[in-house]
């Protein structure tokens, strides 16, 4: 057996770093899904009716949905009626700011690295930290009302600025778009709401926390972003959940509205629990994200680490109705031992001189698969719409599995789309190398990767990526020698 | 500093070498020749710990220790440099980023302090002027897209930069012109010192004008027949190698 097989055969996992759960008391609705859940979530959230209605529509729809198939994964059929679709932290008192807060709550995003005390935040990054299905704290909401600028849990968006929920709710991901977005339109429970004004420049980043923390608890949040014309904004969003030996389901929506020359920047680093290293257990994360240039020369652009989730099914999209818009998607997705994951993008060119540009980088170890789905969708009036894509695969081993599937669909002729894929193996001749220069296989590893993923990684805010690329290293910890 | 001992190994079940006998002392240097498939490269990926040859026979002690016991990365560690034939791509990774991984391990190994981006950087300007590159090719991913002579420079940049006591120049003189060979030589010369040694692992003696060496070994299927002085080389370059396959295979009979 050569080396490369055999360090590869070695295959152990490092332990998931955020695996641990806390034991709090929790406000939680009955297990099961119907219409009386829904009502009851509704009610704990003080709900106006509209949105309740809006939830039952939802439901409706979802009961004659069929959960799709399409996807290059396989996994056991989740019971959806053995879920609990909400489960809170009880607090005796709603707190009206972060010193109200339940010590114990805040311990656990301090354990996270999330520092919820605005004293200790670093500066630059307001934070909104959604615990199973609410919302503990937003930091820094002042400093940014000041701006005009609302950052705040959904709830309290519903609350606050119902006229601008109802405007924007489904109105980038519509509540029939799919199966689990149907879902999430009924009982979603909490999430961040963040509005920018026109012509502000969102001067710090905006940041949403995700932990689950229950068990048998599906956590189905949704975010809404909205630019108004000529303003900007970089958010960021980050998730971990407890090494449980069940599956649980994470099915969130994210839409973002980009209106006449807004900027939105969305960066995730995705960490889940993956599932032990014979794939027991781990988060099935089902989302959708959308995200419209709905103006002129109007920018959005994703960029995401995906190092977690059992299995992950996720196509963060694009629709470029402005003329001269411009979507973008930086993908890395790392899977290992038993993981799969199936993820891409959508450009749906529909103005003028419209340019997206898509580079996905898969990394696959042990037994895992990896799918890149792609769709480029260029209509009939967008004149000189240009897509630019490149899909590369590197594999680890030779039990795992890559995949690429690009769709295209040109309806003017004056459309130029480029499509570049390429996959690789991390040689033997690059870890002897690395080897002979004194570095250790495992750093070999690392170092290869995050050179491979670089140019993705160069899209993420500079703290943010530092961590991205020290999860990297940590994901395929043990993957070789 | 170093000592092989009946040194036997193959690849895949086929032996490629066949008892080889060498030792080398600190502050030599020791060229090997001998013609296409006689094992010279497989000598040097042997003694740097390249897996897929298997050590069927024999023992190989560097500086009291069985080297043949030690990962790849520790014999880096303890002083043993393969300048490579064929330096690997690695892209995405400038030369800068690697080299100061590689320098940081070596440094932990040897119960130094690690240098930090200051220090890292003020050693490194110190040694590009050695081989004459450029920093703009230090932040360039690692050999991708390098010309010949920009690989091979890059390597004797590398051996500056981690200090081996044992540095095996493994076909260094391939592919490069004139001047780039006199700048890839020179370089070598500057870091030679008592303490260290050198194998250069050559195929023409055109080499062997720049970097001097003290002895001299053909090898031919897989041992060496012939060990002489500078001499020997010339020798080679006039008569070409059949004369020393005709004697060995005498020998042999």
């Amino acid at each position: 057996m050569s080396k490369d097989n055999q360090i590869l055969e070695e295959f152990t996992s490092k332990e998931y770093e955020h695996g641990w759960s806390v034991n709090y008391e929790a406000d939680e609705a009955p297990i099961g899904l119907n219409e009386d859940i829904i009502r009851w979530i509704s009610a704990k959230k003080e709900e106006p009716q509209w949105l309740l209605d809006w939830r039952l529509k939802a439901f409706k729809a979802w009961l004659d949905m069929k959960e799709p198939e399409w996807a290059n994964v396989t996994y056991p059929k989740i019971d959806l009626q053995a879920l609990r679709y909400y489960s809170a932290p009880k607090q005796s008192k709603k707190p009206k700011n972060l010193d109200e807060i339940d010590p114990e709550l805040l311990q656990i995003y301090e354990r996270l690295g999330i520092s919820l005390n605005e004293q200790k935040r670093l500066q630059g990054i307001a934070v909104d930290a959604v615990l199973d299905s609410v919302s503990v704290g937003t930091t820094f909401k002042e400093t940014l009302s000041k701006l005009g600028i609302v950052f705040c849990s959904f709830s309290e968006a519903v609350q606050e600025h119902p006229e601008l929920i109802k405007k924007y709710l489904g109105s980038v991901v519509p509540m029939t778009d799919n199966y689990y977005a149907a879902l999430n339109s009924a009982v979603f429970s909490d999430g961040s709401f963040c509005y920018i004004p026109s012509g502000v420049r969102c001067p710090m980043e905006l940041s949403t926390y995700f932990r689950i923390n229950a068990a048998n608890t599906g956590q189905f949040e949704r975010t809404l972003i909205v630019a108004e014309d000529d303003s900007y904004v970089s958010y960021l969003e980050g998730c971990t959940a407890p090494q449980r030996d069940e599956n649980q389901l994470h099915a969130a929506v994210v839409e973002i509205y980009a209106a006449k020359n807004a900027e939105v920047k969305y960066s995730t680093v995705q960490n889940w629990f993956p599932g032990d290293k014979n794939g027991k257990g781990g988060i099935y994360n089902f989302v959708t994200k959308r995200g419209i240039c709905a103006g002129d020369n109007s920018k959005i652009s994703w960029t995401q680490v995906e190092t977690g989730s059992a299995v992950t099914w996720k196509y963060p999209s694009c629709i470029l109705k402005g003329d001269n818009s411009v979507g973008e998607f930086y993908s890395v997705a790392v899977t290992n031992n038993y993981q799969q994951a199936d993820t891409g993008t959508k450009m749906i060119h529909i103005g003028k001189n419209t340019k997206s540009r898509i580079v996905s980088k898969g990394i696959s170890a042990g037994h895992s698969q990896n799918s890149y789905r792609g769709q480029v969708q260029v209509m009939k009036r967008a004149t000189n719409a240009r897509n630019f894509s490149q899909c590369d695969s590197l594999l680890m081993g030779s039990k795992c599995g890559a995949h690429t599937f690009p769709y295209i669909d040109i309806q003017n002729s004056s459309a130029m789309v480029e499509h570049e894929a390429t996959t690789s193996k991390i040689g033997e001749d690059q870890l002897f190398y690395c080897n002979q220069r004194g570095i250790s296989s495992e750093d070999a590893v690392a170092l290869i990767v995050n050179g491979y993923a670089k140019e993705v990684l160069n899209q993420l805010p500079m703290e943010f990526a530092v961590e991205a690329q020290k999860l990297l290293a940590l994901t395929l910890e043990g993957s070789v020698g | 500093m170093l000592t092989i001992k009946n040194l036997h190994a193959s690849i895949e079940g086929t032996p490629i070498l066949k008892g080889i006998n060498l030792e080398i002392k600190a502050g030599e240097i020791h060229a090997i020749m001998g013609p296409n498939g006689s094992g010279k490269s497989t000598l040097a990926s042997v003694l740097a710990g390249r897996e897929e040859y298997e050590v069927t026979e024999g023992e190989v002690n560097f500086k009291g220790k069985d080297l043949l016991d030690l990962a790849p990365e520790d014999r880096a560690r303890e002083g043993v440099f393969l300048a490579f034939q064929y330096p690997v791509e690695i892209p995405g990774v400038s030369t800068t980023n690697f080299l100061r991984t590689a320098v940081n391990q070596v440094r932990e190994y040897r119960g130094q302090d690690p240098l930090d981006a200051v220090k890292f950087l003020s050693v490194m300007k110190e040694k590009m002027k050695l081989v004459e590159i450029d920093q703009k090719l230090l932040s360039r991913s690692l050999n991708e897209g390098f010309s010949g002579g920009e690989k091979k420079r890059n390597e004797i940049f590398q051996m500056a930069m981690l200090e081996p006591t044992l540095s095996i120049l493994d076909e260094t003189d391939s592919g490069l012109d004139i001047d780039a060979l006199k700048i890839v030589s020179n370089g070598v010369n500057k870091l030679k010192t008592s303490e260290t040694a050198t194998i250069v692992v050559t195929h023409y003696q055109r080499l062997l004008d720049y970097i001097v060496p003290d002895f001299v070994h053909v090898l031919y299927n897989g041992r060496i027949v012939k060990s002489g002085t500078k001499d020997l080389a010339l020798e080679l370059e006039e008569k070409g190698y059949d004369w020393i396959k005709e004697e060995a295979d005498a020998a042999s009979v």
